[in-house]
C-alpha cells in the first residue's frame, strides 16, 4: 500500500495515465493554436479539439457544437448564471437556487442579487433534497433560471435532476444544473434531463485541472448566453481565449473513459463505500451518515462521529486524505454550511468527515482507512467531555453551555 | 496547516486524561466552550486543602488538535501550583509555549477559561462548605 491515500476525490481526481497520454503530444508536437486556419499546426489542433468536443457530447448525451470551453466548472457557472440574467434580464430578473449549492454558483447569485436580480435559495430537506413543490411555488412570471446541482459535492446527493428539468421545461423556465461531481460517475442525459446548461470540470473525472466545460442547448430552445470575457469571438462568441488544446485533448479522453467504464466502475464504488460505512456502522456507536443514502453518487460517504470533533480525527489518521465539514479546517472558521443547510445542528457538521472513493482506491486501502479512523474515534472519544456527559445520561441539548 | 511539535506531542499522548469526582469538595470543575461552537473543555483540579496546593488536574476536550494540546499543557502546568499561581497563567504562555498560529488563539483562550472556571468552582465550593461548618 502506498502512503498516503488518496479518499479525497470530490475534491479533485488523480489524472488517468490513458489521459495524460492522449494530452502529451500537443503540449511540443502538436501545439498549433485551434484558431489558426491556414496551416497544418491549427488544423491538427481544432481536430483535437473537436475530437474533445464529441466525446464530452457523447458522454452526456449533447451535440458536440453545444459544448463551450472553459477554464473550469467555475468558469463556467459564471458564464451561464451571469450570461443567461444578462442575455434574458428584459423577460425577467429572479433566478432560483438552492442553500447546499457549491460556491462558485451560491457567490454568483449573490452577486447578481447587488445588481438587481431577486434570488430564491431554496432550503433542502433533512436529507438533502430538494421539495420539488417548493420549487414549483417558488418559480414566478419573473423567473428566468433555476439553477441546482446534479450531485453534491460534500453530502454527495443527487438531486431529481430529471422532474427539476421537467418542470422549469414547463414553466418555461431555463435550467442549469452544475453536474461537476456527477459526470462521469453516474449516466447524465442532457436529453432526457432537459438541461438546458450544465457546467463540468476535468479534474473531478480524472482529466486535467483548468479545463472544464459548459454544455449550451442549441435547440428546444436555443439559448443565448451574454459573453463574460471578450475577444476573439471562440466558442460562438460566448468565450474568448485561445483554447487549451491539450486540457480539452485531456478532458474528451477521461469523458471517452468515463463512457466506456462508468457502469462497472460504479459497482465497484458503491461496494467499496458500502463496506467502509459497514465497518464504521458495526464498530461504532453515534456515527450518523448525513444526507439521503439513496439518492447519492455511489463514491460518497459522508458520515458525523458524534462527540469527536473532526480536525483532531483527521490529525489522527494523517496518513488518509480526506476532508472536514468542521470548523477548523476551513477558511472561515464556520462550519459546513451544506451540513447546516440539512438542519442537524452545527455538532454534527464540526464531527464530519468526507470520504470521496476514487478510480485507483483498493478494497486494502478501505479496510486500512476504516481501521485506523475507527481507532482514532475510540482515542478521541476517551478524551471527549460530551461522550462521557452523554454516557451518564445528560442530555446534551439541556446543558447551559457558555458559547465563545 | 502544519502542526508544531509541541502541539503534535500532546495530541499524540495527551497528559492526564481523565475526570476527578465532581462532589468532592477538594474538586474543582470548569467546564467551557460549546459543542456547536466545536470545543468544549473540562478541566478538573484537586486542591490540597493544608497546603493550598494543586496535586492532580485532569481533562478532557472535545476540539481541534491545539484545543486538546492547550488543555493537555495546563493540566501540566497546573499540578504543583498553589491556587493563586495557576490564576496567573495566562493564555499567551501557552500561545508561546505550543507556538499556536493566529487562528488557534481562541483554543489557548478556552484553556485560560477552563482554568479559572475550575478555580472559581473550587473556590465557591471551599466557601460554601466553611459556611456550611460555621452553621452547623
Amino acid at each position: 500500500m502506498k502512503f498516503p491515500i488518496y479518499l479525497d476525490n470530490h475534491a479533485t481526481t488523480p489524472l488517468d495515465p490513458r489521459v495524460l497520454d492522449a494530452m502529451l503530444p500537443y503540449f511540443q508536437d502538436q501545439f498549433g493554436n485551434a484558431a489558426s486556419r491556414n496551416h497544418a499546426f491549427g488544423w491538427a489542433a481544432e481536430e483535437a479539439v473537436e475530437t474533445g468536443r464529441k466525446q464530452i457530447a457523447s458522454l452526456i448525451g449533447a451535440n458536440s457544437k453545444e459544448i463551450i470551453i472553459t477554464s473550469g466548472a467555475t468558469e463556467a457557472n459564471n458564464l451561464a448564471i451571469k450570461g443567461v440574467a444578462e442575455m434574458y434580464a428584459e423577460r425577467g430578473n429572479h433566478i432560483i437556487t438552492a442553500a447546499t449549492e457549491h460556491k462558485a454558483t451560491l457567490d454568483t447569485c449573490k452577486h447578481l442579487e447587488k445588481r438587481g436580480c431577486r434570488v430564491t435559495f431554496l432550503p433542502v430537506m433533512q436529507d438533502g433534497l430538494i421539495d420539488l413543490d417548493m420549487l414549483r411555488e417558488a418559480i414566478t412570471g419573473k423567473t428566468i433560471l433555476v439553477s441546482i446541482m446534479y450531485a453534491n459535492n460534500e453530502i454527495g446527493v443527487i438531486q431529481p435532476v430529471a422532474e427539476i428539468g421537467k418542470l422549469c421545461k414547463e414553466r418555461g423556465v431555463l435550467f442549469h444544473c452544475d453536474a461537476v461531481q456527477a459526470v462521469g460517475k453516474i449516466p447524465v442525459n442532457v436529453i432526457t434531463d432537459n438541461i438546458d446548461l450544465m457546467s463540468i470540470s476535468g479534474h473531478k473525472v480524472y482529466g486535467p485541472k483548468g479545463v472544464g466545460a459548459l454544455y449550451v442547448r442549441r435547440r428546444n430552445p436555443r439559448v443565448q448566453l451574454t459573453a463574460q470575457i471578450d475577444g476573439g469571438g471562440h466558442e460562438r462568441g460566448m468565450r474568448s481565449g485561445t483554447l487549451n488544446v491539450p486540457g480539452i485533448v485531456g478532458l474528451g479522453k477521461a469523458c471517452e473513459i468515463a463512457q466506456k467504464e462508468m457502469a462497472e466502475e460504479s459497482v465497484r464504488m458503491a461496494a467499496l463505500r458500502d463496506r467502509l460505512k459497514d465497518k464504521f456502522m458495526a464498530a461504532l456507536d453515534e456515527t450518523f451518515i448525513n444526507g439521503s443514502l439513496t439518492h447519492r453518487l455511489p463514491n460518497n460517504l459522508n458520515i458525523s462521529f458524534a462527540y469527536v470533533e473532526g480536525e483532531s480525527l483527521l490529525m489522527g489518521i494523517n496518513d488518509v486524505a480526506v476532508s472536514s465539514g468542521s470548523a477548523c479546517t476551513s477558511a472561515t472558521l464556520e462550519p459546513s454550511y451544506v451540513l447546516k443547510a440539512l438542519g442537524a445542528g452545527d455538532d454534527l457538521a464540526h464531527s464530519s468527515i468526507r470520504f470521496g472513493i476514487g478510480r485507483f482506491n483498493t478494497e486494502e486501502e478501505i479496510d486500512y482507512t476504516a481501521e485506523k479512523v475507527i481507532s482514532v474515534v475510540r482515542k478521541l472519544r476517551e478524551l471527549s467531555p460530551l461522550y462521557e456527559m452523554v454516557k451518564e445520561g445528560i442530555d446534551l441539548t439541556k446543558v447551559q453551555w457558555t458559547a465563545h | 496547516m502544519a502542526y508544531s511539535d509541541k502541539v503534535l506531542d500532546h495530541y499524540n499522548n495527551p497528559r492526564n486524561v481523565g475526570s476527578l469526582d465532581k462532589a468532592d469538595p477538594a474538586v474543582g470543575t470548569g467546564i467551557v466552550g460549546a459543542p456547536e461552537c466545536g470545543d468544549v473543555m473540562k478541566l478538573q483540579i484537586k486542591v490540597n486543602d493544608s497546603t493550598g496546593v494543586i496535586d492532580e488536574a485532569k481533562f478532557k476536550t472535545f476540539g481541534c488538535g491545539s484545543a486538546i494540546a492547550s488543555s493537555s499543557l495546563a493540566t501540566e502546568w497546573l499540578k504543583g501550583k498553589t491556587v493563586d499561581e495557576a490564576l496567573a497563567i495566562k493564555n499567551t504562555d501557552i500561545v508561546n509555549e505550543l507556538s499556536l498560529p493566529p487562528v488557534k488563539i481562541h483554543c489557548s483562550v478556552l484553556a485560560e477559561d477552563a482554568i479559572k472556571a475550575a478555580i472559581n468552582d473550587y473556590k465557591a465550593k471551599a466557601s460554601t462548605s466553611k459556611t456550611a461548618g460555621v452553621e452547623a
